[in-house]
């Protein structure tokens, strides 16, 4: 493997007493989708949310593109979070802007792009997610699929080099759920490097490139989506699978 | 009964003692935007204060908020003009007010403020804090505008209350609208003007009133 546009490398992470993270280490490649699974309390989210630090590292470190974003200052950390995306289980669209100036905010804010160019950039992801014609409309008048798709959008026209998605379909009604992974295979396409925490088993085995099983704040098995569906090696994987199918 | 109308309702008197009462309003509305444009922002600081999670800065800002609304505003309001000049302090009536309410003020605007920025859920921080906004920026255009949207009824009424509290300017012989009207009754052995002083704020506020009364029946529904 070439230089990971992530790397993960022994992640520890405590509240208080209880170890949820214990000694995670991951690499991404560039251009690769890792899908995580596991049991809730597996710390899955804990550790996607230690990427952007919007949870503190116990201890370890986490390489963006070659950086470490754990020791840097909070001026330094700004930057860096502009080169991670994140898109999150309740979405979070500012209630009280438009949807396209929820696109725009951190890119005139964060960027420092000129309104012009943000809203051009905003349009032109928001025509990527299949909701220009909804640019001016409140995000509340909007459906879930339509606001995560937007959320997408968000991020997207950051430039980021990687995205989080921490359960992004999880809020969705069933009949949602597909918008959003078609945008998500649509990214993947394109060449995006995705860590992606997720239950869509399914989406997991036709797009993700790598499945990784935590649990107990630890990587368990990782592999190939087809290697760790059809054959997990690890006991607590298989009771994992057998309990999620049933 | 005449002698009702006379005293109370004199229209020539209210006539006669309209401009000194105008006077005292332009008074009364300079001493409002004084003080609630002082205690919006320093109510927000203390607002921020009392929510950082700095103890540095959380506790004081507590123990200052406290303090404030557990005492009167008339006794802080006598003790900065008639006490602190035996510490060779001496300022001016308007000043006098103008602080003391700014302060008593400051103390009710950040326990409004507090209670909106605590409504706003913290996935909405999160999400901005995601796209590489800093703190600052975060509270200002994402935090913000939506804590003053979920508590702009508290914060209007909180308003009428600072435009009622402004008539305790009279004690300290300010020639605010009440202060105005008392003197135009002493001069004219007339109560005509204090009706008149009264119909002044309730045109004055009787709106602001309604307004808070809708804004809390927009938010219920």
């Amino acid at each position: 493997m070439s230089r990971p546009m992530l790397e993960i490398v022994a992640l520890e992470k405590t509240f208080g007493e209880l170890k949820v993270l214990r000694d995670i280490n991951l690499r991404v490649a560039t251009g690769e989708m890792v899908f995580v699974i596991g049991p809730s309390g597996s710390g899955k989210s804990t550790m996607l949310r230690c990427c952007n630090r919007l949870e503190e590292p116990t201890s370890g470190a986490i390489l963006i593109d070659g950086k470490d974003i754990v020791g840097c200052s909070s001026s330094a950390l700004n930057r860096m979070r502009l080169e991670v995306g994140m898109v999150f289980q309740g979405f979070h669209l500012y209630p009280h802007m438009t949807v396209v100036a929820n696109v725009m905010l951190a890119q005139i804010k964060a960027l420092k792009r000129s309104k012009d160019e943000a809203r051009e950039r905003a349009l032109a992801m928001l025509d990527r997610v299949g909701l220009r014609h909804r640019a001016e409309t409140m995000p509340t008048q909007l459906s879930g699929g339509q606001q995560q798709r937007v959320a997408i959008a968000r991020a997207l026209a950051l430039d980021p080099k990687v995205m989080l998605f921490d359960e992004p379909t999880s809020a969705l009604d069933p009949e949602l759920v597909g918008s959003v992974l078609a945008v998500m295979k649509d990214l993947k396409d394109s060449g995006m490097t995705m860590l992606v925490v997720s239950h869509e088993m399914g989406f997991a085995r036709e797009a993700a490139d790598r499945v990784v099983f935590m649990d107990g704040g630890l990587v368990v098995e990782e592999g190939p989506p087809e290697e760790i569906f059809a054959n997990p090696k690890a006991e607590r994987t298989q009771a994992f699978l057998s309990r999620v199918r049933a | 009964m005449q002698d009702f109308i006379r005293l109370f309702f004199n229209l020539e008197v209210m006539a006669q003692t309209l401009p000194l009462l105008m006077q005292g309003l332009w008074m009364t509305v300079k001493l409002c935007a004084a003080v609630i444009a002082l205690g919006l922002v320093g109510g927000l600081f203390l607002a921020l204060g009392a929510l950082s999670h700095r103890r540095w800065l959380r506790w004081p800002a507590f123990a200052v908020i406290d303090f404030l609304r557990a005492l009167p505003p008339l006794v802080l309001l006598i003790f900065i003009y008639s006490g602190l000049p035996f510490a060779g302090l001496a300022i001016s009536p308007f000043a006098a007010v103008a602080v003391a309410f700014f302060l008593n003020n400051s103390a009710y605007y950040a326990e409004i403020y507090r209670a909106g920025i605590q409504s706003v859920p913290a996935g909405q921080t999160e999400a901005a804090r995601a796209c590489g906004l800093t703190t600052g920026q975060t509270l200002a255009h994402v935090v913000l505008p939506q804590a003053v949207r979920n508590v702009l009824p508290d914060l209007l009424s909180n308003t009428v209350e600072v435009v009622k509290l402004t008539s305790l300017a009279s004690v300290v012989s300010l020639a605010e609208l009440l202060y105005s009207a008392n003197m135009a009754r002493s001069l004219t052995y007339n109560a005509s003007p204090l009706v008149l002083a009264a119909l002044v704020y309730l045109l004055l506020l009787w709106p602001l009133v309604r307004l808070v009364s809708r804004y809390q029946r927009r938010l219920a529904a």
